[in-house]
Order: structure tokens, then sequence, then C-alpha cells
């Protein structure tokens, strides 16, 4: 009973260390503005505008959007502003799509940002809070001992993850959007770097990012509108889930969560996937450190659990003759602006349906895949888009 | 005219907040139990899984944790990570181990220091103990345990602690 | 099998059927978030006999900064047990549109029932101070204003356009408080004549101590059903017949105080003048600002506004907007009242604001 709804336009902004040339405002109005162009859309069109970020101490503003209404053109509409960890980039997409399939509107600007570079993110994630002892230091020092489970349990070689460290950082050079263009990238390279968090090398960790990322998404009326004004397709959604789960708890499989499992397996049903690998021309996945392909992989059921290093190491995952490409743009490991790394890959998966994607465009792609986590991998975001019609 | 001029592009704000927490009802046990150096967990009624420390309420069952459940001194790695990356408010020098450490009657592993050992040989398995603070130091907070270091037993089998990574 | 009432909007029928709040206090020092939410679930769910398993959605509303740490919501979550693994979200906003949020969701198929709960503990830091992040952080947060300051400059600008006067601020907070009496989980409650509060000094002029809000720890949780799960878990389920929400531009300089045209076009949208309304709950921390928002949606005479004693007499911050939800619906579950209006506000004097029309059918 659902209406449809459809990726009209997508646009980012240049993701780099700092943005100092921006204000935040700026900032979101740079992507907003390449989504409402690219689906040759003014302001006055939208309905409703939906943003999301991750925690506000990475900017020092207590919900930005508040500040940030009239940059994105949303007085006198509905604006609403979504927070659920790593995942939000995703789950404001989600929610923005939701907003169409349920018929509420029919043009919707989803928006995502972060700007790290005006507060120092390592320490807000890092706040010394009383009682504990200050162990941590920073994402990398949570995901480090889960990684090195998983080349336990799965018997992974060493190299898995400076592969993935490398193979994303050449596809970003494809990108121009992309922080990080390393041309001389190199197993070596990653190798030499600092060992962060043993067993994760500097090389092998995503970068800190400004950034934002925008899309317009449309019911099937302006999509159809959009496509006659712009010749550009759009990206139809298949199917869409989010699942979450308690962040620790006796038993957890943090390894390979079943959040994310179920998560995938609804999109899956609703898009009518059976064997992804196969169905899917690429994928866009939420891999901040370079362990997580593998582990993703799995989790995703892209091959069975314990296998996922395997399609790694075969190159299964390249742009570069691999046959289920993944993080063509270079993924998180290449541009991070936590709460828009999530949207980014919904964007990219979208650009890739759309044939938009320029020269990290897999060619003939029918449908993509488009995940994003957080919290300690327990909050999943997920969506199917292809080039057909549901 | 004025002739053009750079663009102011950083203004200084700083910020600075206190807050006064609350630890809540089943923390504050927990805390109490390490001014006096020594683990106390709590049991969910429903699952019969201890938590160490818990935060109020079995994560699973959404119910309070209310029986206190005694726990002993020593524990097992289930992994761990060597920090080699220097941060704000860091109190020890790098690198250094921080492990999650499964003490034993408990269903949940805690992150914890791992010293007394040389960083490449700590492994997966480790059998360790608390090493807490000199006793006029103790105080309500994980910083009484100064760090674990090894027992000298047997590593633990993998099968025994493989389904709390 | 009874028909719920025609809606605006919305293609299902969607209903608040069970509502439950945490006793607002000044300072809960004894319970974390977690420990705080656990038994307004219990009630929640309690009330219509349900369990966390039988609810397909769950949202919540809260902010980071009011805990001082990030990711502040997550471990809210471990006061419900999302296990198995659920579907959940989370906006950084007054739970109030985390209902919204979910009233989407639940349009569709396949998502009969959520949950959604906001909650504040605005005791832990100096408020004054953590509110003024909310503002411009270029021009307006670096000079930290207070809060209480800025809401005078708003009454300010009522006085002098003649649309009020100190003591209709102060009718609005002796018939407020002396509501609130009537509700037990209310944190001010009094009842004193408006010459009294007159004699009270300023705080900030013009606003004197009855004007402001406590400040207040609080969280609250509601059920929504849709279609015949609602008639299933109510007997008088809160019908939502409309909601909308809007916001106006963020600077103060940038509107004219003394109106709350956001408020207007989302009572408008959800349709507020449809029939007669019986209650309204309006979300006005100062007293001020109920005039406005009453004005606003053209309340006339015979209203009930803020039988609760509304946020005058408990304001936790990110659950009071759901409050205002669940008071209204909860005088329509109990048949006290057939028809009744519900307000939220986000941001500084009223920039954003939500609205919602709920309806018992007869």
């Amino acid at each position: 009973m659902s209406e449809r709804v459809a990726v009209i336009g997508t646009g980012q902004t240049k993701h780099a260390a700092k943005r100092d040339d921006v204000s935040i405002a700026g900032l979101v109005r740079e992507a907003a503005l390449r989504a409402l162009e690219d689906a040759g859309l003014g302001w006055a069109d939208i309905d409703a505008v939906v943003i999301g970020k991750a925690p506000d101490m990475f900017e020092g503003v207590m919900m930005p959007e508040l500040y940030l209404a009239p940059a994105l053109g949303a007085v006198g509409k509905p604006i609403m502003r979504v927070h659920t960890a790593g995942s939000v980039g995703g789950s404001t997409a989600l929610v923005a799509a939701h907003l169409v399939t349920s018929g509420i509107h029919d043009r919707v600007l989803t928006v995502a940002f972060e700007k790290q570079s005006d507060s120092d993110a390592m320490w807000a994630l890092s706040v010394p809070q009383p009682f504990s002892a200050p162990l941590l230091a920073g994402a990398g020092g949570y995901f480090a001992p889960h990684i090195r489970a998983y080349m336990r349990r799965s018997g992974a070689p060493g190299h898995i993850g400076m592969q993935v460290a490398v193979k994303d950082r050449l596809q970003a050079l494809k990108n121009p959007y992309a922080h990080l263009h390393l041309p001389d990238i190199s197993i070596e390279m990653v190798e030499q770097s600092v060992m962060l968090w043993d067993p994760l090398h500097y090389l092998e960790a995503c970068p800190s990012s400004d950034g934002a990322a925008a899309m317009v998404l449309g019911s099937e009326q302006a999509a159809a509108a959009a496509q006659v004004d712009t010749g550009r397709r759009p990206a139809w959604v298949h199917g869409m889930a989010m699942r979450s789960e308690p962040t620790m708890f006796a038993g957890r499989d943090q390894i390979n969560p079943r959040a994310g499992r179920e998560c995938a397996a609804d999109v899956y049903r609703q898009a009518g996937v059976t064997d992804p690998r196969r169905d899917f021309d690429c994928a866009e996945v939420y891999v901040p450190f370079s362990w997580y392909e593998p582990m993703w992989l799995e989790n995703l059921g892209f091959c069975d659990e314990g296998d996922g290093w395997k399609l790694t190491d075969a190159g299964s995952t390249s742009m570069d003759g691999g046959d289920i490409p993944w993080n063509c743009s270079g993924g998180v490991l290449s541009s991070n602006p936590i709460g828009a790394s999530g949207m980014l890959r919904f964007l990219e998966a979208a650009m890739q349906v759309r044939g938009e994607a320029g020269e990290h465009q897999v060619d003939g792609t029918r449908r993509a895949l488009a995940q994003a986590y957080g919290g300690g991998s327990q909050f999943f975001a997920m969506w199917v888009v292809g080039t057909d019609k549901p | 005219m004025a002739e053009a001029r750079e663009p102011v592009t950083t203004l200084d704000t700083p910020i600075r907040l206190e807050y006064l927490f609350s630890a809540g009802i089943a923390q504050s046990k927990n805390l109490r139990g390490l001014a006096e150096g020594r683990f106390v967990g709590q049991r969910c009624p429903v699952c019969s899984k201890v938590y160490v420390p818990s935060r109020g309420s079995c994560p699973v069952d959404g119910v309070p944790t209310d029986e206190e459940v005694a726990l002993g001194n020593t524990g097992t790695v289930t992994t761990f990570c060597v920090v080699n990356v220097p941060f704000a408010g860091q109190s020890i020098e790098i690198p250094y181990i921080v492990a999650q450490v499964l003490l034993d009657g408990a269903d949940i592993s805690f992150m914890g220091l791992i010293q007394e050992i040389p960083a490449d040989q700590v492994r997966m398995g480790l059998r360790v103990e608390a090493v807490w603070v000199e006793p006029d130091q103790l105080g309500p907070s994980m910083a009484s345990v100064k760090h674990f270091r090894p027992t000298g037993e047997p590593d633990a089998e993998y099968a025994s602690y493989k389904d709390y990574t | 099998m009874p028909t719920p009432p025609s809606a605006r909007g919305g293609r299902r029928p969607v209903a608040v059927v069970s509502f439950a709040q945490a006793q607002n206090q000044r300072r809960e020092a004894h319970r974390n978030e977690v420990e705080t939410l656990m038994p307004v679930f219990a009630d929640v769910l309690g009330k219509v006999g349900i369990t966390k398993d039988d609810v397909d959605f769950i949202c919540s509303g809260s902010t980071d900064y009011l805990v001082g740490g990030p990711f502040s919501f997550v471990s809210a979550l471990d006061a419900i047990g999302v296990w198995p693994p659920r579907r959940e979200s989370h906006v950084e906003m007054d739970a109030a549109w985390a209902l919204y949020e979910a009233w989407v969701v639940l349009q569709e198929d396949g998502v009969d029932a959520a949950l959604v709960y906001g909650f504040g503990k605005s005791s832990l830091g100096d408020l004054s101070r953590i509110v003024a992040l909310q503002l411009d952080p270029y021009v307006m947060a670096p000079l930290w204003p207070d809060p209480v300051a800025l809401a005078a400059l708003q009454a300010r600008a009522l006085l002098d356009a003649g649309k009020a006067s100190e003591e209709d601020f102060a009718a609005v907070a002796a018939r407020c408080r002396r509501s609130a009496l009537d509700n037990p989980m209310a944190q001010v409650a009094y009842d004193r004549t408006v010459d009294e509060l007159m004699t009270e000094d300023y705080v900030v002029a013009p606003l004197r101590r009855h004007a402001l809000p406590p400040i207040t720890d609080g969280a609250a949780a509601i059920v929504l059903a849709a279609g015949d799960k609602a008639f299933e878990w109510a007997e008088r389920p809160a019908w939502i017949t409309g909601i909308d929400h809007r916001i106006e531009t963020h600077s103060p300089g940038g509107r004219d105080l003394t109106l709350s045209p956001s408020t207007a076009m989302a009572g408008r949208l959800a349709g507020v003048q449809d029939g007669r309304v019986d209650v309204a709950e309006l979300h006005a921390p100062f007293a001020h600002q109920e005039l406005i928002l009453a004005q606003a949606l053209d309340l006339g005479e015979g209203v009930s506004v803020n039988p609760s004693g509304g946020a005058l007499a408990a304001n936790a911050l990110m659950a009071g907007g759901l409050i205002r939800i669940g008071e209204a619906a909860s005088r329509i579950m109990d048949g006290r009242a057939d028809r009744a209006v519900a307000h939220a506000t986000s941001g500084p004097l009223l920039q954003q604001n939500l609205v919602a029309v709920l309806e018992g059918g007869r």
C-alpha cells in the first residue's frame, strides 16, 4: 500500500580535512544546491527537509538544524533532525523516504553533514566520563579488538585489511569529491604507516573529514517530472530497512551482529534479492576500518560466514575486474564526514543506478546496495536502489 | 571602496560546560564495590546473566538487575588491541594494551588495561587478575583497578570465551 | 467494530492508546536515565497489557548536550531491551517529533504499533549555558545569551505592542499552577492570585518568577497503534486526526516575536478549526508564550488550556512536547474530552512548532 519513492537528485561537497572556506550553513548548502540542480528543482519545490548528523559535540552546536533552517530553505516547512550514531546518514535518508512512501509529501530534501574540523571529534568521542578509566582512544580503540576477534574466528591472514585500504584508496582516485587522493598508495605504504590500534595501521582507518551529502527524494509523479526536465533517470528505491540491537549484552556477537543480518534479510525480501553477490552490480558499504569489508561481506550475505576475507583476497570487491565491486567511490576509508558518511553510501548507490557516477561508474549497474552502521556495530540502515520502477 | 580583505575563516568560541553526573542505583553498588577493592556484578532475573558493571538494566530483557553477585579477581582476555595513538586526556604512556576482560562468573567482558607483560606477548585467552591501587587510593571509580596482569595459569580454551567476543 | 473519526492527512488511522511519565522533579539524583525510563516503559506498556514484543517500531527524542556526552540515546535503549533486533530510530529533537516520525511509519503496512519516548535530565549541567548552544554559532552563541533574557525580549515585545499586560502573564501562571494541583506528576503547583503573583520580583524584567518554567528532570512514553489494533488495546483510543509541524527563521531579530506563524500554519494544516476544541495542551515554557500560541491557534472561549499545568508545572526538556500530546490524549481516552489540541515547541522563542489534533469519535 506504500507509494513508490525515487532518488531524483544528488549532491555532495568536496570532502576535505578542513573546509574553512565555508560556514556550516555554507557546507550544507553546497551539497543541497547541487542536489536541487541535479533534480532540476528550486527551494520552493521542496515540501519538507530531513537533516542528519552525528553527535552535536562534533561542531559544538546543539541541534544545529534550528540555526540551519533558513539556509536549507526550510522556513515555513517541516524539518526533522535525525541522530542514530554512525548510521545516521542512512537512517536520515530513510526517514525522508518514508515521508514520500507514506503519501505525505512529493519532494523531500534530505541532507547530512559533519564539519569535524570545527571541534575535536576524537575528544568528543572520548569525553572523560566519571567512574571509568580513560582507556579508549577514539573509535579505532573500540573496533580494533573486534577486528582481532574476527581474524581469530575466520582465520584470515593479516594482509587482508591492508588490501582493502589500498583498493578503496585507488578507487577514490576516480572520485573527484573524495577527501583522500593517495596516488602512490600500496600495501608497503599501509604496512609502514603507524600501527595506531594494533592490529589497525593508520592507513587502515578512515580520515576525519568536513563534508555534506544531499538528495532529493521524489514520489512517482515527481520522478517522472524530473526525468522529463533533466533527462536523468531516477534511482528507484526497491527496499529499505533499519535495525538496532543493544551495545553489549551477554553472548552478543559483535563481529557478525544479528541486527545487520536481519536488516539485510528485510531489504532483500522487499527487493526480491535472493543472492546478493549475483543480484547486485555494486555496493556502497560503511567500511571505516579496512577489516569491516570482509566482516560486512559475511554479515550482508555476500558469502558464507568465515569466507569474507577470501572475496577480498581474490579481488572480487575491486572495480578492477571484481564481480561485485564495493565502495567504488573510495568509501568511508577515503572520505569520512561522519554524519554524512552513511548518506554518501546511499547517494553513491543511487548515482551508480542512475549512471551518473562518472569515472567510478560500474557500467550497466541495474541494482545496488547501500549500508550504513553505527554505535558499537548495533545500528543498521540499508536500502536497495534500482533502475526499474518497482 | 575598501581594498579586498582576507575573509574571516575562523572564530574561536571556547565552550566549557560542567556536569554533575548521576551514577544511578545499580552503578552505585558497583562503584562502592570498587572503592572496597572488589567487583560487584548483578544478575538479570529473567535470563540469569551476570552483568558487570550493570547500568541498571538487562539490555536484553529491559528489567532491573537487582540481585548482587560478588565476583572474584580473575578473568580471561577475550580480545585486545594495542593503543598507539596519543589523545587529549590520556593518562597512560603509549603503546599500551586495552583488553576485553571476562571476569570469572560474569557473562559480559569489560575494558581493562593489561600490564606486567610485554605488549607482544598479550594474547586472546590470557588469564589475568586485577591489580588494585593502594588501599588509601581506592575510590568509587574504575581507576581503583590499576591494571590487570597475567596470573601465570594456562590460557583459557578458545571455546570457553569465543561467545564473549 | 467502531470506526475511527475521519482524519486529515495520513491514509491509516493512528491513535495514542497509552501514555506514561516519570515523576517530574528538580533533580533525580538517584536514578540514571535507564533507571528512570524502565518504570515508565513498564507503566506505558502495562496500561494496555502489552510487552515490548508487541510494538513494531521504537522512536525516541533526546539531546546529548543535556547529558554531557555523545550518543546519550544509545544507552537509553537498554531500558527497553531491543533484542531480538528492532526497527528503531531517534531524533535529536523533542520526542513529539519522534511521535511524528512514528506516525509517518505507521501510515504504511507492516507496522501497526510503536513505542515513542523522550527523556531529559536538565539538572546535570547549567541549563542556561547549555541551551545557549542552540543559537547561531557565529553571531549569537558566543554571546551566551541567557534563555530567560531572550524570553524577556519576547515578553517585552508583547507589552510594547499592546497585546498583553504583565497581569495577563500572571493570570496564565496562576491558572496553570492551580491546574497543576490536580496533576500528581507536576513539579510546581500552587493556588495563588494574580495580585499575589504580581508582588514577585522580576527575574529579568518584564518576567517575574511565576512566568518562568521550572528546571525539570523527566521522561515520558506513548504507545501508538493503527487501525483495529488501537481498538483492541484501548477502549477509547485518542485518534490523531491531524498532525503537522513547521519551522521559522532562526534569528529572533528576523521574526515578529509577538506572533507564531509556524504554529498557526501547523494548526491550520492539522485541522484545529475543523471542529470544537475541548482541551488544548500548549507547550509554552514561559507564561507569555501561552498567549501567543492560543492566539496563533485561534482558540476561542471555552477551551480548557493546559489543564495539566503545562510546561509551567513541569518542563522536562525533550519530553515536554510529548507530554503535551500524552496529556491531551489522556483526556480523550478517559472521556473527559472529545476533541483536543496538543502542541510542542523546539528552539529559541517558539522557533519550531508541532500541532496535533486528537479525537475520540462518538
